[in-house]
């Protein structure tokens, strides 16, 4: 039985396993419960500043202590963190500053909440913030080893993790986790499926239905969408000839934008975008969700069908 | 703290000089602003602040954050005196390359400890230095000059509310009240009422004072620094005139962000004691 975990929960446990390095500090704003930096609070109460619900003074806060030589983790939603865009960028981005923002529940796969909590925007607006890296992990293994990188990387960065449980793809493969890096999680030769987040689990059941159909796929975890891994989608342009990218995140500007601005300038191929159709969410269960916004495993499948057709 | 009244007011009538000389260089910048703030940064410089100018990255250093980030021709010639950058590098104001940035920016000048240019965002920076210090174990402080016009954006409060909760006796707000904003007065595009009771009611030590009466700045400092308001925040209510300084951009809007002409520039040359009539 495959284990079921959610991505927040890999970010909570590596707060507390960083909590050996004395200047880590968890800032939060009154969603610790949720972002699961609670159980840093707990253990570190002297490290963990509440910010109340007041998200621009949080990241600003952070600012501070890390032109101190701290390195702060603030988590709040994902759609919350947008709240303090500009803070991000002027206070955080600009000055090279590294504060590490998380904004947990991204996604329509945040469910039942409905489409105010279900931000599918904040990829692509944190995306174009120059110094600042942005993630996307599938699992909570590799959410825990890649913010358990955050302290060596030196500039901020935006990691969105997502409240529901999705299948655990990476148990005893954390060494294979690199921040910048994309994962070959399955090998295929006609169409490459490059996935984040929680479409990376339905973008492995969209390759077992294409082999079902006769077509090998390969399936790839690109769990940082900036900066992006160039050299991999090369070699999968190479191998593959024909492209999909799967995430939770509108089709502006997430992933599948950042593909297919390294295509147009790099070696061409057919790319197809499976992502929430420039619309907004609504009340509903996870499955529910990917559902209504077509980005499930049988959708991908189409959209690799497609892109075979284009080649 | 041997600099006495009148070398204080030396140092600020010569900052007064360089910020009229770097708008009028530019054409371009922000002089009212930085004319009502800058006996209160002559003041603070010249006598509180703990700073090594040779080491501007020095740990323990108090922070000094400027909040109102486009009054950076008072902290740069402030700046100068002081000794981080050379009064050369203020005819760098403005230009590609140059050190002193449109507004100011922690990675272009040294003694700069904040990047700024959007209002509201100094005081929650300010805060971060603070709590870092009290994690430190340092007794650094962090200063944080805003403006009366920056009160209107809500992180203003945000910040005030957190600062307060979190008991922070070594943030140390001066508020620059001159009066008047990028449009107009601030009382016709948003009155703010009480300003004192709203920081009283925030659980701020509260004092008021005349931000040209060198006397009244260095008892205002002296409350800032007081053993007895180390107990949370305090912010200094410094009134101050826009344009302090020459007479004819006193409390005259069209001078929060526009460069005197040939003719102004003389004019104010003359009233700082530059040249003779």
């Amino acid at each position: 039985m495959t284990r079921m975990a959610a991505t927040r929960d890999g970010y909570g446990q590596a707060l507390l396993d960083l909590a050996g390095n004395p200047k880590v500090v968890v800032l939060e704003a009154d969603l610790g419960k949720s972002t699961k930096s609670l159980h840093f609070r707990k253990a570190h109460p002297e490290r963990t500043v509440s910010c109340g619900i007041g998200e621009q003074n949080m990241l600003l806060v952070g600012a501070g202590l890390a032109s101190a030589g701290y390195i702060p983790f603030a988590s709040t939603f994902a759609i919350f963190t947008e709240r303090a865009f500009e803070q991000m960028r002027n206070g955080v981005a600009r000055p090279n500053l590294p504060v590490h923002l998380c904004g947990s529940h991204g996604g329509t796969h945040t469910g039942t909440d409905g489409s105010s909590a279900q931000s599918i925007e904040d990829l692509a607006v944190f995306r174009t913030l120059p110094n600042v890296v942005v993630m996307h992990p599938c699992d909570d293994v590799s959410t825990r080893a890649l913010t358990m990188q955050l302290p060596a990387l030196g500039k901020p960065s935006y990691m969105r993790t997502a409240r529901n449980k999705t299948p655990v793809l990476y148990d005893g493969r954390e060494a294979e986790i690199q921040i910048g890096k994309g994962v070959v999680l399955e090998e295929g030769t006609d169409v490459a499926i490059i996935a984040c987040g929680v479409l990376v689990s339905e973008a492995l059941k969209a390759a077992d239905q294409l082999k079902q159909e006769g077509v090998s796929a390969c399936v790839v975890d690109m769990h940082t969408l900036k900066p992006l891994d160039g050299a991999l989608i090369d070699r999968l342009v190479e191998q593959c000839g024909a492209l999909v990218t799967a995430e939770d995140h509108n089709i502006i500007g997430g992933l599948g934008g950042a593909v297919a601005e390294h295509l147009v300038s790099n070696t061409f191929a057919p790319l197809e975008r499976v992502g929430v159709p420039d619309r907004f969410g609504e009340s509903g269960q996870a499955d529910e969700m990917l559902e209504l916004m077509q980005i499930s495993a049988p959708h991908i499948a189409k959209a690799a069908q497609r892109a075979l057709t284009r080649k | 703290m041997s600099t006495s009244i009148e070398e204080i007011e030396e140092i600020a009538r010569k900052c007064r000089v360089e910020i009229v000389k770097m708008v009028y260089r530019a054409q371009a910048g922000h002089p009212g602003g930085s004319l009502s703030e800058i006996d209160l940064l002559a003041a603070l410089y010249a006598t509180r602040m703990r700073v090594r100018p040779d080491e501007p990255k020095w740990n323990d250093r108090d922070r000094f954050i400027l909040s109102k980030g486009h009054a950076s021709p008072g902290m740069y010639a402030i700046l100068a005196e002081m000794g981080f950058i050379s009064h050369e590098d203020l005819k760098s104001y403005r230009v590609l390359g140059g050190v002193c940035q449109g507004h100011v920016d922690m990675k272009w000048c040294p003694g700069v400890d904040f990047s700024a240019g959007s209002l509201g965002m100094g005081l929650s920076f300010g805060m971060g230095c603070a709590l870092a210090a009290r994690l430190d174990n340092s007794d650094r402080r962090s200063f944080v000059m805003i403006g009366d016009g920056e009160m209107q954006e809500g992180s203003v409060w945000e910040a005030a509310m957190a600062a307060a909760h979190h008991e922070l006796g070594n943030l140390k707000v001066i508020l620059d009240r001159n009066r008047i904003q990028n449009d107009d007065f601030c009382e016709e595009q948003m009155r703010m009422f009480d300003i004192p009771a709203k920081w009283k009611a925030f659980g701020w030590n509260v004092k008021e004072i005349d931000g040209h009466n060198m006397q009244e700045v260095m008892e205002g400092l002296d409350f800032l620094e007081a053993e007895e308001n180390c107990n949370g925040p305090s912010i200094l209510i410094a009134h101050t005139i826009k344009g302090g300084g020459i007479s004819y951009m006193e409390n005259n809007p069209s001078f929060h962000g526009a460069a005197p002409n040939e003719e102004q520039y003389n004019q104010a040359m003359i009233e700082l004691g530059e040249v003779k009539a």
